[in-house]
């Protein structure tokens, strides 16, 4: 299995757990990938709104870019965001002759030409569907005990786009886990909005927001919530407020990438994940197993 | 044969009549411009345009041509020959000439309602005319063939179109065979508590019906029985139906429940079909109280003694009558009949497929046609509607359009749901005294009685809010909401998002194909439209009928539609069998195949081949020779005689020749 990796501006700053943890967890499962030379800003928010086209133009020198490295590969994009774009990207251009003259141009003015022959993906995609639920359960050496987790996949990685997972039920992330042996929890708001940009412009809408989402799942019992984007962990991470856990007494819940506690349950160092670099510090699972007993 | 075949192109005269049909063609064909086109046709005398040629003054015109300018050969340029073929064959015979003379070129179908633009819409037709020109003049004389017609018919389904259809055919005195899968007669509508919008109970109204079934003696019912194999065509159908084994004998049952109570399980250990899942079966059952025929039937999937040979069937020990055999086997019977209805139903709409309404997660969310279960009598609480944990709800939310009217399922709408969720919201009420919510996007109540019981819902004080539900969830965020299922709507009269905490669910789940429409198809060789139901001839005049002559549909098994309109089509289908079957004989289109004694080498080759083993070989000649009375008009033989001796009437190698070449030699 060989893909292409396009971090985007996240990976290499505030979601750098993320890219440590997934490319520990891709190298323990011999999955091959090659950073996108010379990648740019995948044409993410501000740029979509306020110029469409040069934000298409943006997300297409990527796209262009991976078809000139490894024609036919598949991109692993692992922020939400930038997996959102550059799928919009993408179709409007293959959709929309109107656009796709105007990137074709603004491609043509650097020396780039892209086909349409990218394949854009999720790591979460690539983990159930390439390599497969059943092989990661073989692998796993240190089960997930006593984490009670509450997968959160945000709203981009299914909406409107639902490549590989159902719209409004994605289970991908829960059956990956459980996968794992952590206790996946029932919790219906796992594509609710985060808050999302909202958190820096309008704080109380934007934590608003994302204080629903960690009391309900409080409520339901996780000690544990897990992402798969940047900006959702951030904005549950950082935002954060205490609150009342299980057992009545004020609690921080840890926020981690999936790609975290998927290399815990194969064995992988905390450090080499990234968990150190966390705000609410993650109990080890035997630990939290203790802690709950 | 071949006398007809040598006619001299001289001889020849033909008119051509294009039709205006209004203008659905004229409207994108410059009809005249085709007219001048065909006048200067080699071999045509006389070419005229008319505004209907189906009307009568149309078909006089070709009558005066023919008896005036002796013309021979008749080219209608119109619509397609499903609709209008026969007619203008039978003016030509009334005219007095062999109505195998005569040509269609479709420049409806083909060319105005699918061709944009006015200029290749009329070069189209123009090829098209020249094609049937060049046809028609190496047409040949032909008659129809007549074949006596078996006098009785198959129903295969025994539902509530299949009993009507059968009951209505036996009074007529013919003998019907009714074909029903499962262990009993009745279908869906055996299931309903009640129907709407009289509030009938269903079982009152259905149960006579069902019994004068067994009880008629023009009728054979064949319960947990299946179609295997369908050969012939209209009025000589030859059925083989496949009786699966009951391990009962249905004639010595009385349906006395003795073994039922003996059985080794104590308890219910299987999901009961009849009450959808709601409670359990033993491995040998009564479907429900009135199933007809009134004998139990065991389950192999679930008997020990059918399962594993090991049991000591005390359900044999209690059966006074010696009903019980388990070594029964499947039995096949083999029947000829003259035509065959199809009511083989629908299935309901899965609302797991919408996982963000909660069925099968949250246990207070049902569908309508569990709800008829739980209120109905005979049903697994009988009659009380509760909760799953016993006690009764104070509130209810009822979901219309749940898999209609959606883009990801179906987008038809199903027809019944509206009323049928009325009835629901009435019933709920009624029963418990909670509030109702029905949540709708368009209510959709024509037909007699219905609006009156919409109003009369209305009044009961149920509460519509428009709008379909985004979500059903456990998610509460008030103290009210707690331990609610909560429906998550855009009220579209509100222009607002509301959140409705209620105690139970209802889905009012759309109506779809049967799992094995597919398979039927195949079977009866009929065609599914898009929305997977099956397809009637036409949509509008010939909507029982299929395109395989002597199969017809009724019931929902043709699309989504409520009982009195199941029991009308069930009669119209039984009236366009009857008049197939009372006739006696069919007529067949002479499109059988023969060969030329002279060409043939005698390879056998086709004898082989031929799907109805009707070509035999004359051992004196040794040549091959058709049997006209059992060749279909496949073609095989046509397409695999290495000589070109074989050929097939309508369809000669000269005739299709010179159609192409009339279409490529106008372009």
């Amino acid at each position: 299995m060989h893909y292409l990796y396009y971090p985007g501006c996240s990976l290499k700053a505030t979601g750098k757990p993320y890219e440590e943890s997934l490319l520990a967890v891709f190298r323990a499962l011999g999955i091959d990938v090659d950073e996108l030379k010379d990648w740019n800003c995948c044409g993410a928010t501000t740029y979509m709104g306020v110029d469409e086209v040069q934000a298409f133009a943006l997300a297409a020198r990527n796209l262009a870019l991976a078809e000139r490295q490894a024609s036919g590969a598949a991109v692993v994009a692992p922020c939400n965001a930038c997996y959102l774009v550059l799928n919009k990207a993408q179709h409007y251009v293959s959709e929309y002759p109107d656009i796709r003259k105007r990137v074709t141009r603004a491609l043509k003015v650097i020396e780039l030409e892209y086909c349409g022959d990218v394949n854009v993906r999720h790591p979460l995609d690539i983990l159930v569907n390439d390599y497969g639920i059943e092989r990661i359960g073989q692998e796993v050496k240190q089960p997930l005990a006593g984490l009670n987790v509450a997968c959160y996949c945000g709203c981009q990685i299914v909406r409107p786009y639902s490549t590989f997972d159902d719209q409004h039920n994605p289970q991908s992330m829960e059956r990956l886990l459980r996968a794992a042996g952590a206790n996946v929890i029932d919790w219906p708001l796992k594509t609710r909005c985060c808050g999302a940009a909202l958190t820096g412009t309008i704080p109380t809408a934007g934590t608003g927001l994302s204080d629903l989402l960690l009391k309900e799942a409080r409520r339901r019992g996780a000690n544990t919530i897990a992402t798969c984007c940047p900006l959702c962990q951030h904005n549950l991470e950082c935002y954060q407020a205490e609150g009342r856990g299980e057992s009545g007494t004020l609690v921080q819940t840890p926020v981690v990438y999936f790609t975290q506690l998927l290399g815990l349950a194969l064995g992988l160092k905390p450090k080499s994940l990234g968990l150190k670099r966390m705000l609410i510090a993650l109990q080890p699972p035997a630990q939290a197993t203790r802690a709950v007993l | 044969m071949s006398s007809n075949t040598k006619q001299k192109t001289e001889d020849v005269r033909v008119a051509v009549y294009v039709c205006h049909c209004g203008t659905n063609i004229a409207g994108k064909v410059s009809v005249e411009q085709v007219r001048q086109f065909a006048e200067r046709l080699p071999s045509v005398v006389v070419a005229r345009d008319f505004k209907f040629m189906c009307s009568d003054p149309g078909q006089e015109l070709i009558a005066d041509d023919i008896a005036k300018l002796q013309v021979n050969r008749v080219v209608v340029a119109s619509c397609s020959p499903l609709l209008h073929e026969h007619t203008f064959r039978n003016a030509l015979r009334k005219a007095g000439l062999n109505p195998f003379y005569y040509q269609m070129a479709n420049i409806r179908e083909h060319v105005s309602w699918v061709t944009l633009d006015r200029k290749l819409a009329t070069d189209k037709a123009k090829a098209l005319v020249a094609a049937a020109v060049r046809r028609v003049a190496n047409a040949v004389a032909l008659e129809k063939k007549r074949i006596s017609a078996h006098r009785d018919v198959l129903i295969v389904g025994g539902g509530i179109a299949g009993i009507h259809g059968a009951l209505t055919l036996a009074e007529s005195g013919k003998h019907v065979y009714l074909v029903e899968r499962e262990p009993t007669i009745g279908g869906h509508m055996a299931q309903f508590d009640k129907t709407f919008p009289t509030l009938d109970c269903a079982a009152c109204i259905l149960t006579p019906k069902m019994s004068a079934v067994k009880n008629h003696p023009n009728i054979t019912l064949w319960t947990y029985s299946e179609v295997e194999e369908v050969n012939g065509f209209a009025g000589n159908f030859k059925v083989r139906v496949k009786r699966k084994p009951r391990y009962v004998h249905e004639e010595l049952c009385v349906g006395c429940n003795d073994c039922v109570e003996a059985c080794v399980f104590k308890r219910g250990k299987v999901d009961d079909e009849f009450n959808v899942g709601l409670s359990k079966r033993k491995p040998v059952y009564m479907p429900f109280p009135q199933a007809t025929p009134a004998s139990v039937v065991i389950d192999p999937q679930s008997c020990l003694e059918l399962m594993k040979g090991k049991c000591s069937k005390t359900c044999v020990e209690a059966c006074e009558r010696a009903a019980i055999d388990f070594k029964q086997e499947p039995t096949y019977e083999e029947v000829d009949v003259g035509a065959i209805i199809l009511a083989t139903g629908y299935k309901t709409f899965d609302p797991k497929r919408i996982p963000e309404y909660g069925y099968g997660k949250y246990p207070n969310v049902y569908t309508t046609l569990e709800i008829e279960r739980l209120v109905n009598a005979t049903g697994p609480t009988q009659g009380e509607l509760v909760l799953k944990d016993g006690s009764t709800p104070k509130s209810a939310a009822v979901i219309h359009c749940v898999g209609s009217r959606d883009r990801r399922f179906h987008l038809y709408c199903s027809n019944v749901c509206c009323m049928s969720a009325l009835k629901m919201a009435h019933l709920i009420k009624e029963r418990t005294g909670a509030d109702v919510f029905n949540f709708y996007v368009d209510m959709r109540t024509a037909f007699k009685g219905y609006e009156e019981f919409y109003d009369q819902v209305l009044n009961e004080g149920v509460q519509f809010i428009r709008g379909r539900p985004a979500e059903v969830t456990d998610w509460a965020v008030t103290r009210e909401e707690e331990g609610k299922l909560v429906v998550r709507v855009e009220d579209t009269l509100l222009g607002m998002a509301r959140r409705i905490p209620v105690d139970m669910v209802v889905l009012a789940v759309g109506l779809e194909s049967q799992l094995d429409a597919e398979e039927v198809q195949r079977k009866f060789n009929i065609s599914c439209s898009r929305d997977g139901f099956f397809l009637e001839r036409h949509p509008k005049l010939g909507p029982v009928s299929t395109f395989s002559d002597g199969i017809f549909l009724s019931g929902t098994c043709q699309g989504p539609k409520d009982i009195p309109e199941t029991v009308a089509q069930a009669g119209a289908a039984v009236a366009e069998a009857l008049c197939l079957v009372d006739k006696g004989y069919v007529e067949v289109e002479p499109n059988t195949a023969y060969i030329d004694p002279d060409a043939c080498s005698g390879c056998k080759t086709c004898i082989a081949l031929c799907p109805f083993k009707a070509i035999n070989r004359d051992e004196s000649l040794k040549i091959a020779v058709v049997n006209e009375a059992l060749c279909k008009g496949c073609g095989t033989c046509v397409g695999a005689c290495p000589s070109g001796a074989a050929e097939q009437n309508l369809f000669t190698n000269k005739q299709i020749y010179q159609e192409i070449e009339g279409v490529l030699g106008y372009a």
